[in-house]
């Protein structure tokens, strides 16, 4: 049975990897980069979304999955990448490497939260000060709702953040965060709000081990960028089809299951206010 | 405990067979259980310290660079295992920091990060000592038993470096189930054996202890003097108890012929005492009465009686001359000059004896093989002869036969006279040869007495068998040579 399922996932990988090789093997494949911004773990409507493109396009696409940000970025700076859906901390961070391709909408609004979250067995924890000297878990150095934003929260109330957790870990994606402060590992960690609505939809036995003790104010929703190098037409094309999933009888329901309502063009002024927290934070 | 040991062989042969198959089943159950037990833990213990060395080679990079959600990751992956049944999964692993201070805990909850721990609990403050004993890199696996729990520590280290220690920890409750199942297989053996060896064991067990319990029976009733014979064909080996059979059925015998002897001895001797008195009271008796009688002689010879005093006087000489009958029948004296006994007094005997056979319609059928004189008192086997016969044909039912068969051999001379009808009740065998003992009421009881007194004093011997319709006199007599 194992070896099956082994033989299955090997057949399978061409596919994911590299494109149907009969349809368009001259062809470059287009490639992008998938990053923990979004549950990235769910393989089944990530590989319809795939095809969905490689439909639209009419050219093969592979989806290059990395765990940290930074990675995704330098991909992106070198060119192994054509787009990339990243948190909106790098896109600012390395603002002149990309290109701003689309925002995704959900709940009606180009933005997400933090969500501060603690075990579900606490139940005393109401604010980010209860947790001085606890064990505090990260989503990403490069992440906004997982890294910056709870640091923003502790500068604000005049705690310095390098010294105010006991220990604090790096878990490289919002799930993982959930998981670790789910399971106890972690007294208290951070998590996009996308991430954490997402899955209560579709996990809720994950997010019922958690409970969120505060949100964020709203930051522009984690985009999707270009590569400085994509041309033009690319860049249209691929904005484009994000843009018309919200329409699109086959886009839909991809759109449902990535828990979005649809994708907008996107502006660089949705994304002002991490500059200010960098800023702040003295990040840059 | 002592009532135990009292108990019949009937009991104990099979109770302490049962007793040692039970012992030696449970012994077998015990070991298989025990190996088990054992088999179970060296499984275990291999099979940790192998997990715990993949860990550790997987946990220096995660430890190397903090990524503590890397190294949960990797100590959460065994525990996602077949299901809680397996013994050989673990309940928890722990990796240390170089002190001992918790890096990352499969169970947060229960230990979480950062926690020291020599300070986790008595079973932890043990292995913590146990794990700074050796703090060197290449430090063998240390596995420690507590209570409850089986921890095993295998250090974390690589290229001379050591970050760490990973800690597995094992429930021996999970021992449990697996445990129960070998349990009760080796239960289900062991009564499986039982149903076979008990049935078994009884069967022998009676077997050999129901023959010695009839020995016991029998040995018993011979020490209270009923002597019977050994319970036949109750053991039919020629082992030990087989001998013992054997031997006390010899030892019967002997003691039944001895018996016999006994008795017949008991009776000689009461005859011969019973012969001298009678002997010496006739003695005593007959002197007066000779005296009396010719004193009554000289009274009538002297004459001038009335006839009533003569009357009187005939009448005292009649009692007189009647006790002297008696008391000479009674005395037997053999050392009688006397002819020997010829083929002629066989026939005389007959003779005389026709009347009264003929008057009861019995034949007398006589067979001898006496040709010439055989030397016996002729007057005394005369007397024999006829008090047997004449015994016979009064036993006789009418139209009877009697028979008498004579041989003559050997210096022996055999006399067997038989007839069939009423048969010598049981309570007078004893007594058949004392005086004044009659079959019936016409008799005076002294004919047998007299011929066992005659061929007592020939110095051979009378036997009589009766049974089945038919009484049988057998004398035996020692002949010399004849006169």
């Amino acid at each position: 049975m194992k070896r099956m399922i082994l033989c299955l996932l090997l057949a399978m990988m061409p596919g994911i990897v590299a494109g149907s090789p009969t349809m368009h093997a001259t062809e470059k494949p287009l490639r992008i980069g998938l990053t923990p911004t979004f549950p990235n773990d769910q393989y089944r409507p990530l590989e319809a979304w795939r095809l969905y493109m490689e439909r639209k396009l009419n050219r093969r696409v592979e989806f290059v999955q990395r765990d940290k940000y930074i990675e995704t970025m330098d991909l992106l700076r070198l060119k192994k990448l054509d787009f990339a859906w990243v948190c909106d901390y790098p896109y600012v961070y390395f603002k002149k490497q990309v290109r701003l391709l689309a925002t995704p909408v959900s709940a009606g609004r180009p933005y997400y939260r933090s969500y501060l979250i603690v075990p579900a067995s606490d139940k005393t924890t109401v604010s980010m000060a209860q947790l001085k000297g606890k064990i505090f878990a990260f989503t990403d150095p490069y992440s906004n709702t997982g890294y910056l934003a709870p640091r923003l929260m502790l500068h604000q109330v005049g705690e310095d953040p390098a010294h105010f957790f006991g220990k604090t870990f790096f878990a490289w994606s919002h799930r993982r965060v959930l998981e670790a402060v789910g399971n106890g590992l972690a007294d208290g960690g951070a998590v996009s709000s996308h991430v954490w609505e997402t899955l209560s939809i579709g996990k809720p036995e994950l997010t019922s081990t958690t409970r969120i003790v505060s949100k964020s104010e709203e930051y522009g929703f984690a985009p999707f960028v270009a590569q400085i190098g994509v041309s033009d037409a690319e860049f249209e094309a691929m904005r484009k089809l994000l843009l018309e999933m919200a329409t699109d009888p086959e886009g839909k329901p991809l759109l449902k299951e990535l828990n979005l309502d649809g994708f907008i063009a996107g502006d660089p002024q949705l994304y002002r206010r991490v500059e200010q927290v960098m800023r702040i934070l003295d990040e840059k | 405990m002592r009532f135990l040991f009292n108990l019949s062989f009937r009991y104990k042969i099979p109770l302490w067979g049962s007793l040692l198959i039970v012992a030696a089943t449970l012994a077998v159950s015990a070991a298989l259980i025990a190996q088990a037990y054992n088999d179970l833990q060296n499984d275990l213990l291999n099979s940790s310290a192998n997990l715990g060395r993949i860990l550790a080679k997987n946990l220096f990079p995660a430890m190397l660079q903090e990524e503590v959600w890397r190294g949960f990751e990797i100590i959460r992956a065994p525990l996602h295992g077949e299901g809680a049944d397996n013994p050989i999964q673990p309940e928890m692993i722990l990796v240390l920091d170089r002190e001992q201070h918790v890096f990352v805990s499969s169970h947060p909850k229960l230990v979480p990060m950062l926690a020291d721990l020599s300070r986790l609990g008595e079973d932890y403050t043990h292995l913590s000592r146990l794990i700074a004993a050796r703090p060197q890199i290449d430090a063998p696996i240390i596995d420690y038993f507590s209570p409850l729990q089986i921890y095993i520590a295998v250090p974390i280290a690589e290229e001379g470096a050591r970050l760490g220690t990973l800690v597995i920890v094992h429930s021996k409750g999970v021992f449990l189930p697996r445990f129960r199942v070998v349990a009760w297989r080796s239960a289900v053996t062991g009564l499986l054996i039982l149903a076979i060896l008990l049935p078994i064991n009884w069967y022998w067990g009676r077997r050999t202890s129901v023959p010695l319990v009839e020995l016991a029976r029998g040995i018993g009733d011979v020490a209270r003097g009923v002597i019977e014979h050994p319970p036949a064909a109750t053991y039919l080996y020629q082992d030990e108890l087989g001998q013992l059979f054997e031997t006390y059925g010899v030892m019967v015998k002997a003691l039944q012929k001895k018996r016999l002897l006994e008795q017949e001895m008991i009776r000689s001797e009461r005859l011969a005492a019973i012969g001298r008195l009678s002997a010496g009271l006739a003695h005593e008796i007959n002197n007066p009465l000779g005296g009396m009688l010719v004193a009554l002689d000289n009274f009538k010879l002297r004459g001038g009686h009335d006839e009533r005093t003569l009357k009187t006087v005939a009448m005292i000489e009649r009692g007189l001359a009647q006790i002297r009958d008696t008391v000479g029948t009674m005395l037997v004296e053999a050392r009688v000059e006397s002819r020997d006994m010829a083929p002629q007094d066989l026939e005389d005997v007959q003779m005389l004896l026709a009347g009264e056979a003929h008057k009861r319609e019995v034949v007398i059928e006589l067979d001898s093989d006496i040709a010439s004189p055989v030397a016996l008192p002729a007057t005394l086997m005369r007397q024999v002869l006829i008090n047997l016969l004449l015994n016979a044909i009064h036993a006789s039912e009418p139209a009877g036969t009697v028979r008498c068969a004579m041989r003559h051999a050997d210096q022996r001379l055999t006399i067997e006279v038989e007839n069939a009808g009423r048969i010598v009740p049981p309570e007078m065998m004893a007594h058949l040869f004392e005086p004044f003992v009659s079959g019936d009421e016409t008799g005076h009881g002294l004919g047998l007495w007299v011929t066992y007194q005659i061929v007592s004093q020939l110095g051979g011997q009378i036997a009589v068998k009766s049974g089945d319709c038919l009484t049988r006199f057998v004398v035996l007599l020692p002949t010399g040579a004849t006169t």
